[in-house]
């Protein structure tokens, strides 16, 4: 049957290193409630289907999830927690950015 | 054969122990999986197989009038009195051979449990259409960690490898009719296991191929699991461990 037999060098190379870990995923799930899908935590995972699998054995046994995303941690860029000051504190003082100047009319609702 | 069993208490009894045992086999591995995602994901597998095992031997506790619950069946039977399939109660050994079991049996599973969903009896059409979705997912699961393994390390190769040619004489057994078989088909309660033989087939083969392994060249197949016959060494050790409780204080709850 078979007519491949396992050539030293065949391995697709998501395995080829034996020493190396599996790389990190971050895990987003989408609730039964809302459209969006929100970080749970993170799990080692071969490639990318294998992720799947894994969070939705981690992440969706309790019926948490209807859909999940996940994305390799290293392909992530975040910002600097040491740039918290230049990067957020500006908008502190800018009051006008926040529509709190306006009449809301009581049907409108909450915004 | 006890004279109260019924063809249909045995038929249910073989499909309630086939999950019962590879379920405990299964849960063997809770703590010990190489990674813990693999750790979370077998201990779903092994509370999967067990809720199987549960309806199955529930409904065989009602069919045999008896007064036996599921926990009777599944505590306080001896080795002899199990039908699961001999393959499925064979040690774990490593975590490579626990896959190729899981695939083996799904592969079978999938359709068996697909054909026992249009059963002309109710419940195990309902028990079935439960199960299916689950051994979908667990065929899902061991397929893809065999080509993972397969087409992986050359170490991992050969541990399947191995698996493969370890278990490969154990896993014709679930295709092998016998007169309890032929009775469900007549009642069109399931069909003949052995009508699933060439779908099975094509799909561990069209498997392998993808993993670079070659199952060995042999049709002969170890029986007597499923029809009573005779088990393996191993049963008796395994259920000495999970019938442990029962055993020493009969009746524990929790």
């Amino acid at each position: 049957m078979a007519d491949k037999v396992a050539p030293k060098s065949h391995a697709s190379g998501k395995f080829s290193d034996p020493k190396s870990e599996w790389p990190l995923w971050e895990v987003f799930i989408r609730g039964q409630h809302g459209m969006s899908h929100r970080h749970v935590g993170s799990l080692h995972a071969s490639d990318t289907e294998h992720a799947i699998k894994n969070a939705r054995d981690v992440y969706t046994r309790r019926n948490e999830g209807v859909s999940i995303w996940v994305v390799e941690a290293s392909n992530i860029s975040a910002s600097s927690p040491s740039d918290k000051g230049p990067m957020f504190d500006p908008s502190r003082d800018k009051v006008y950015r926040h529509p709190t100047f306006y009449d809301l009319p009581d049907e409108a609702g909450n915004m | 054969m006890r004279d109260t069993t019924s063809a249909l208490f045995e038929f249910l009894l073989r499909q309630g122990d086939n999950a019962l045992v590879l379920g405990h086999r299964t849960s063997e591995w809770c703590g010990m999986a190489p990674v813990i995602e693999e750790d979370i994901a077998l201990a779903n597998i092994a509370l999967d197989l067990i809720g199987q095992a549960k309806l199955w031997l529930e409904y065989a506790g009602e069919q045999e009038e008896a007064g036996r619950s599921a926990n009777d069946l599944a505590f306080l039977r001896d080795a002899y009195d199990f039908r699961n399939l001999l393959m499925l109660e064979l040690p774990n050994e490593d975590f490579g051979r626990t896959i190729m079991r899981h695939f083996l049996f799904d592969a079978f599973q999938v359709p068996w449990l697909e054909a026992l969903s249009e059963s002309s009896d109710q419940r195990v059409s309902d028990i079935a259409q439960k199960a299916s979705k689950e051994a979908t997912y667990h065929l899902e699961r061991s397929e893809y960690a065999v080509i993972g393994l397969g087409d992986g390390t050359e170490e991992s190769n050969r541990r399947m490898q191995n698996a493969l040619t370890d278990l490969w004489p154990f896993a014709g057994e679930a295709f092998r009719d016998d007169n309890i078989d032929r009775a469900m088909h007549d009642a069109a309660i399931s069909p003949l296991p052995s009508m699933l033989q060439p779908v099975w087939k094509i799909k561990v083969q069209s498997t392998f191929q993808l993993a670079y392994l070659t199952p060995p060249d042999s049709e002969f197949a170890h029986s007597g699991g499923r029809i009573g016959f005779r088990h393996t060494e191993h049963l008796g050790h395994m259920l000495a461990t999970m019938q442990f409780l029962q055993r020493a204080y009969p009746g524990a709850t929790w």
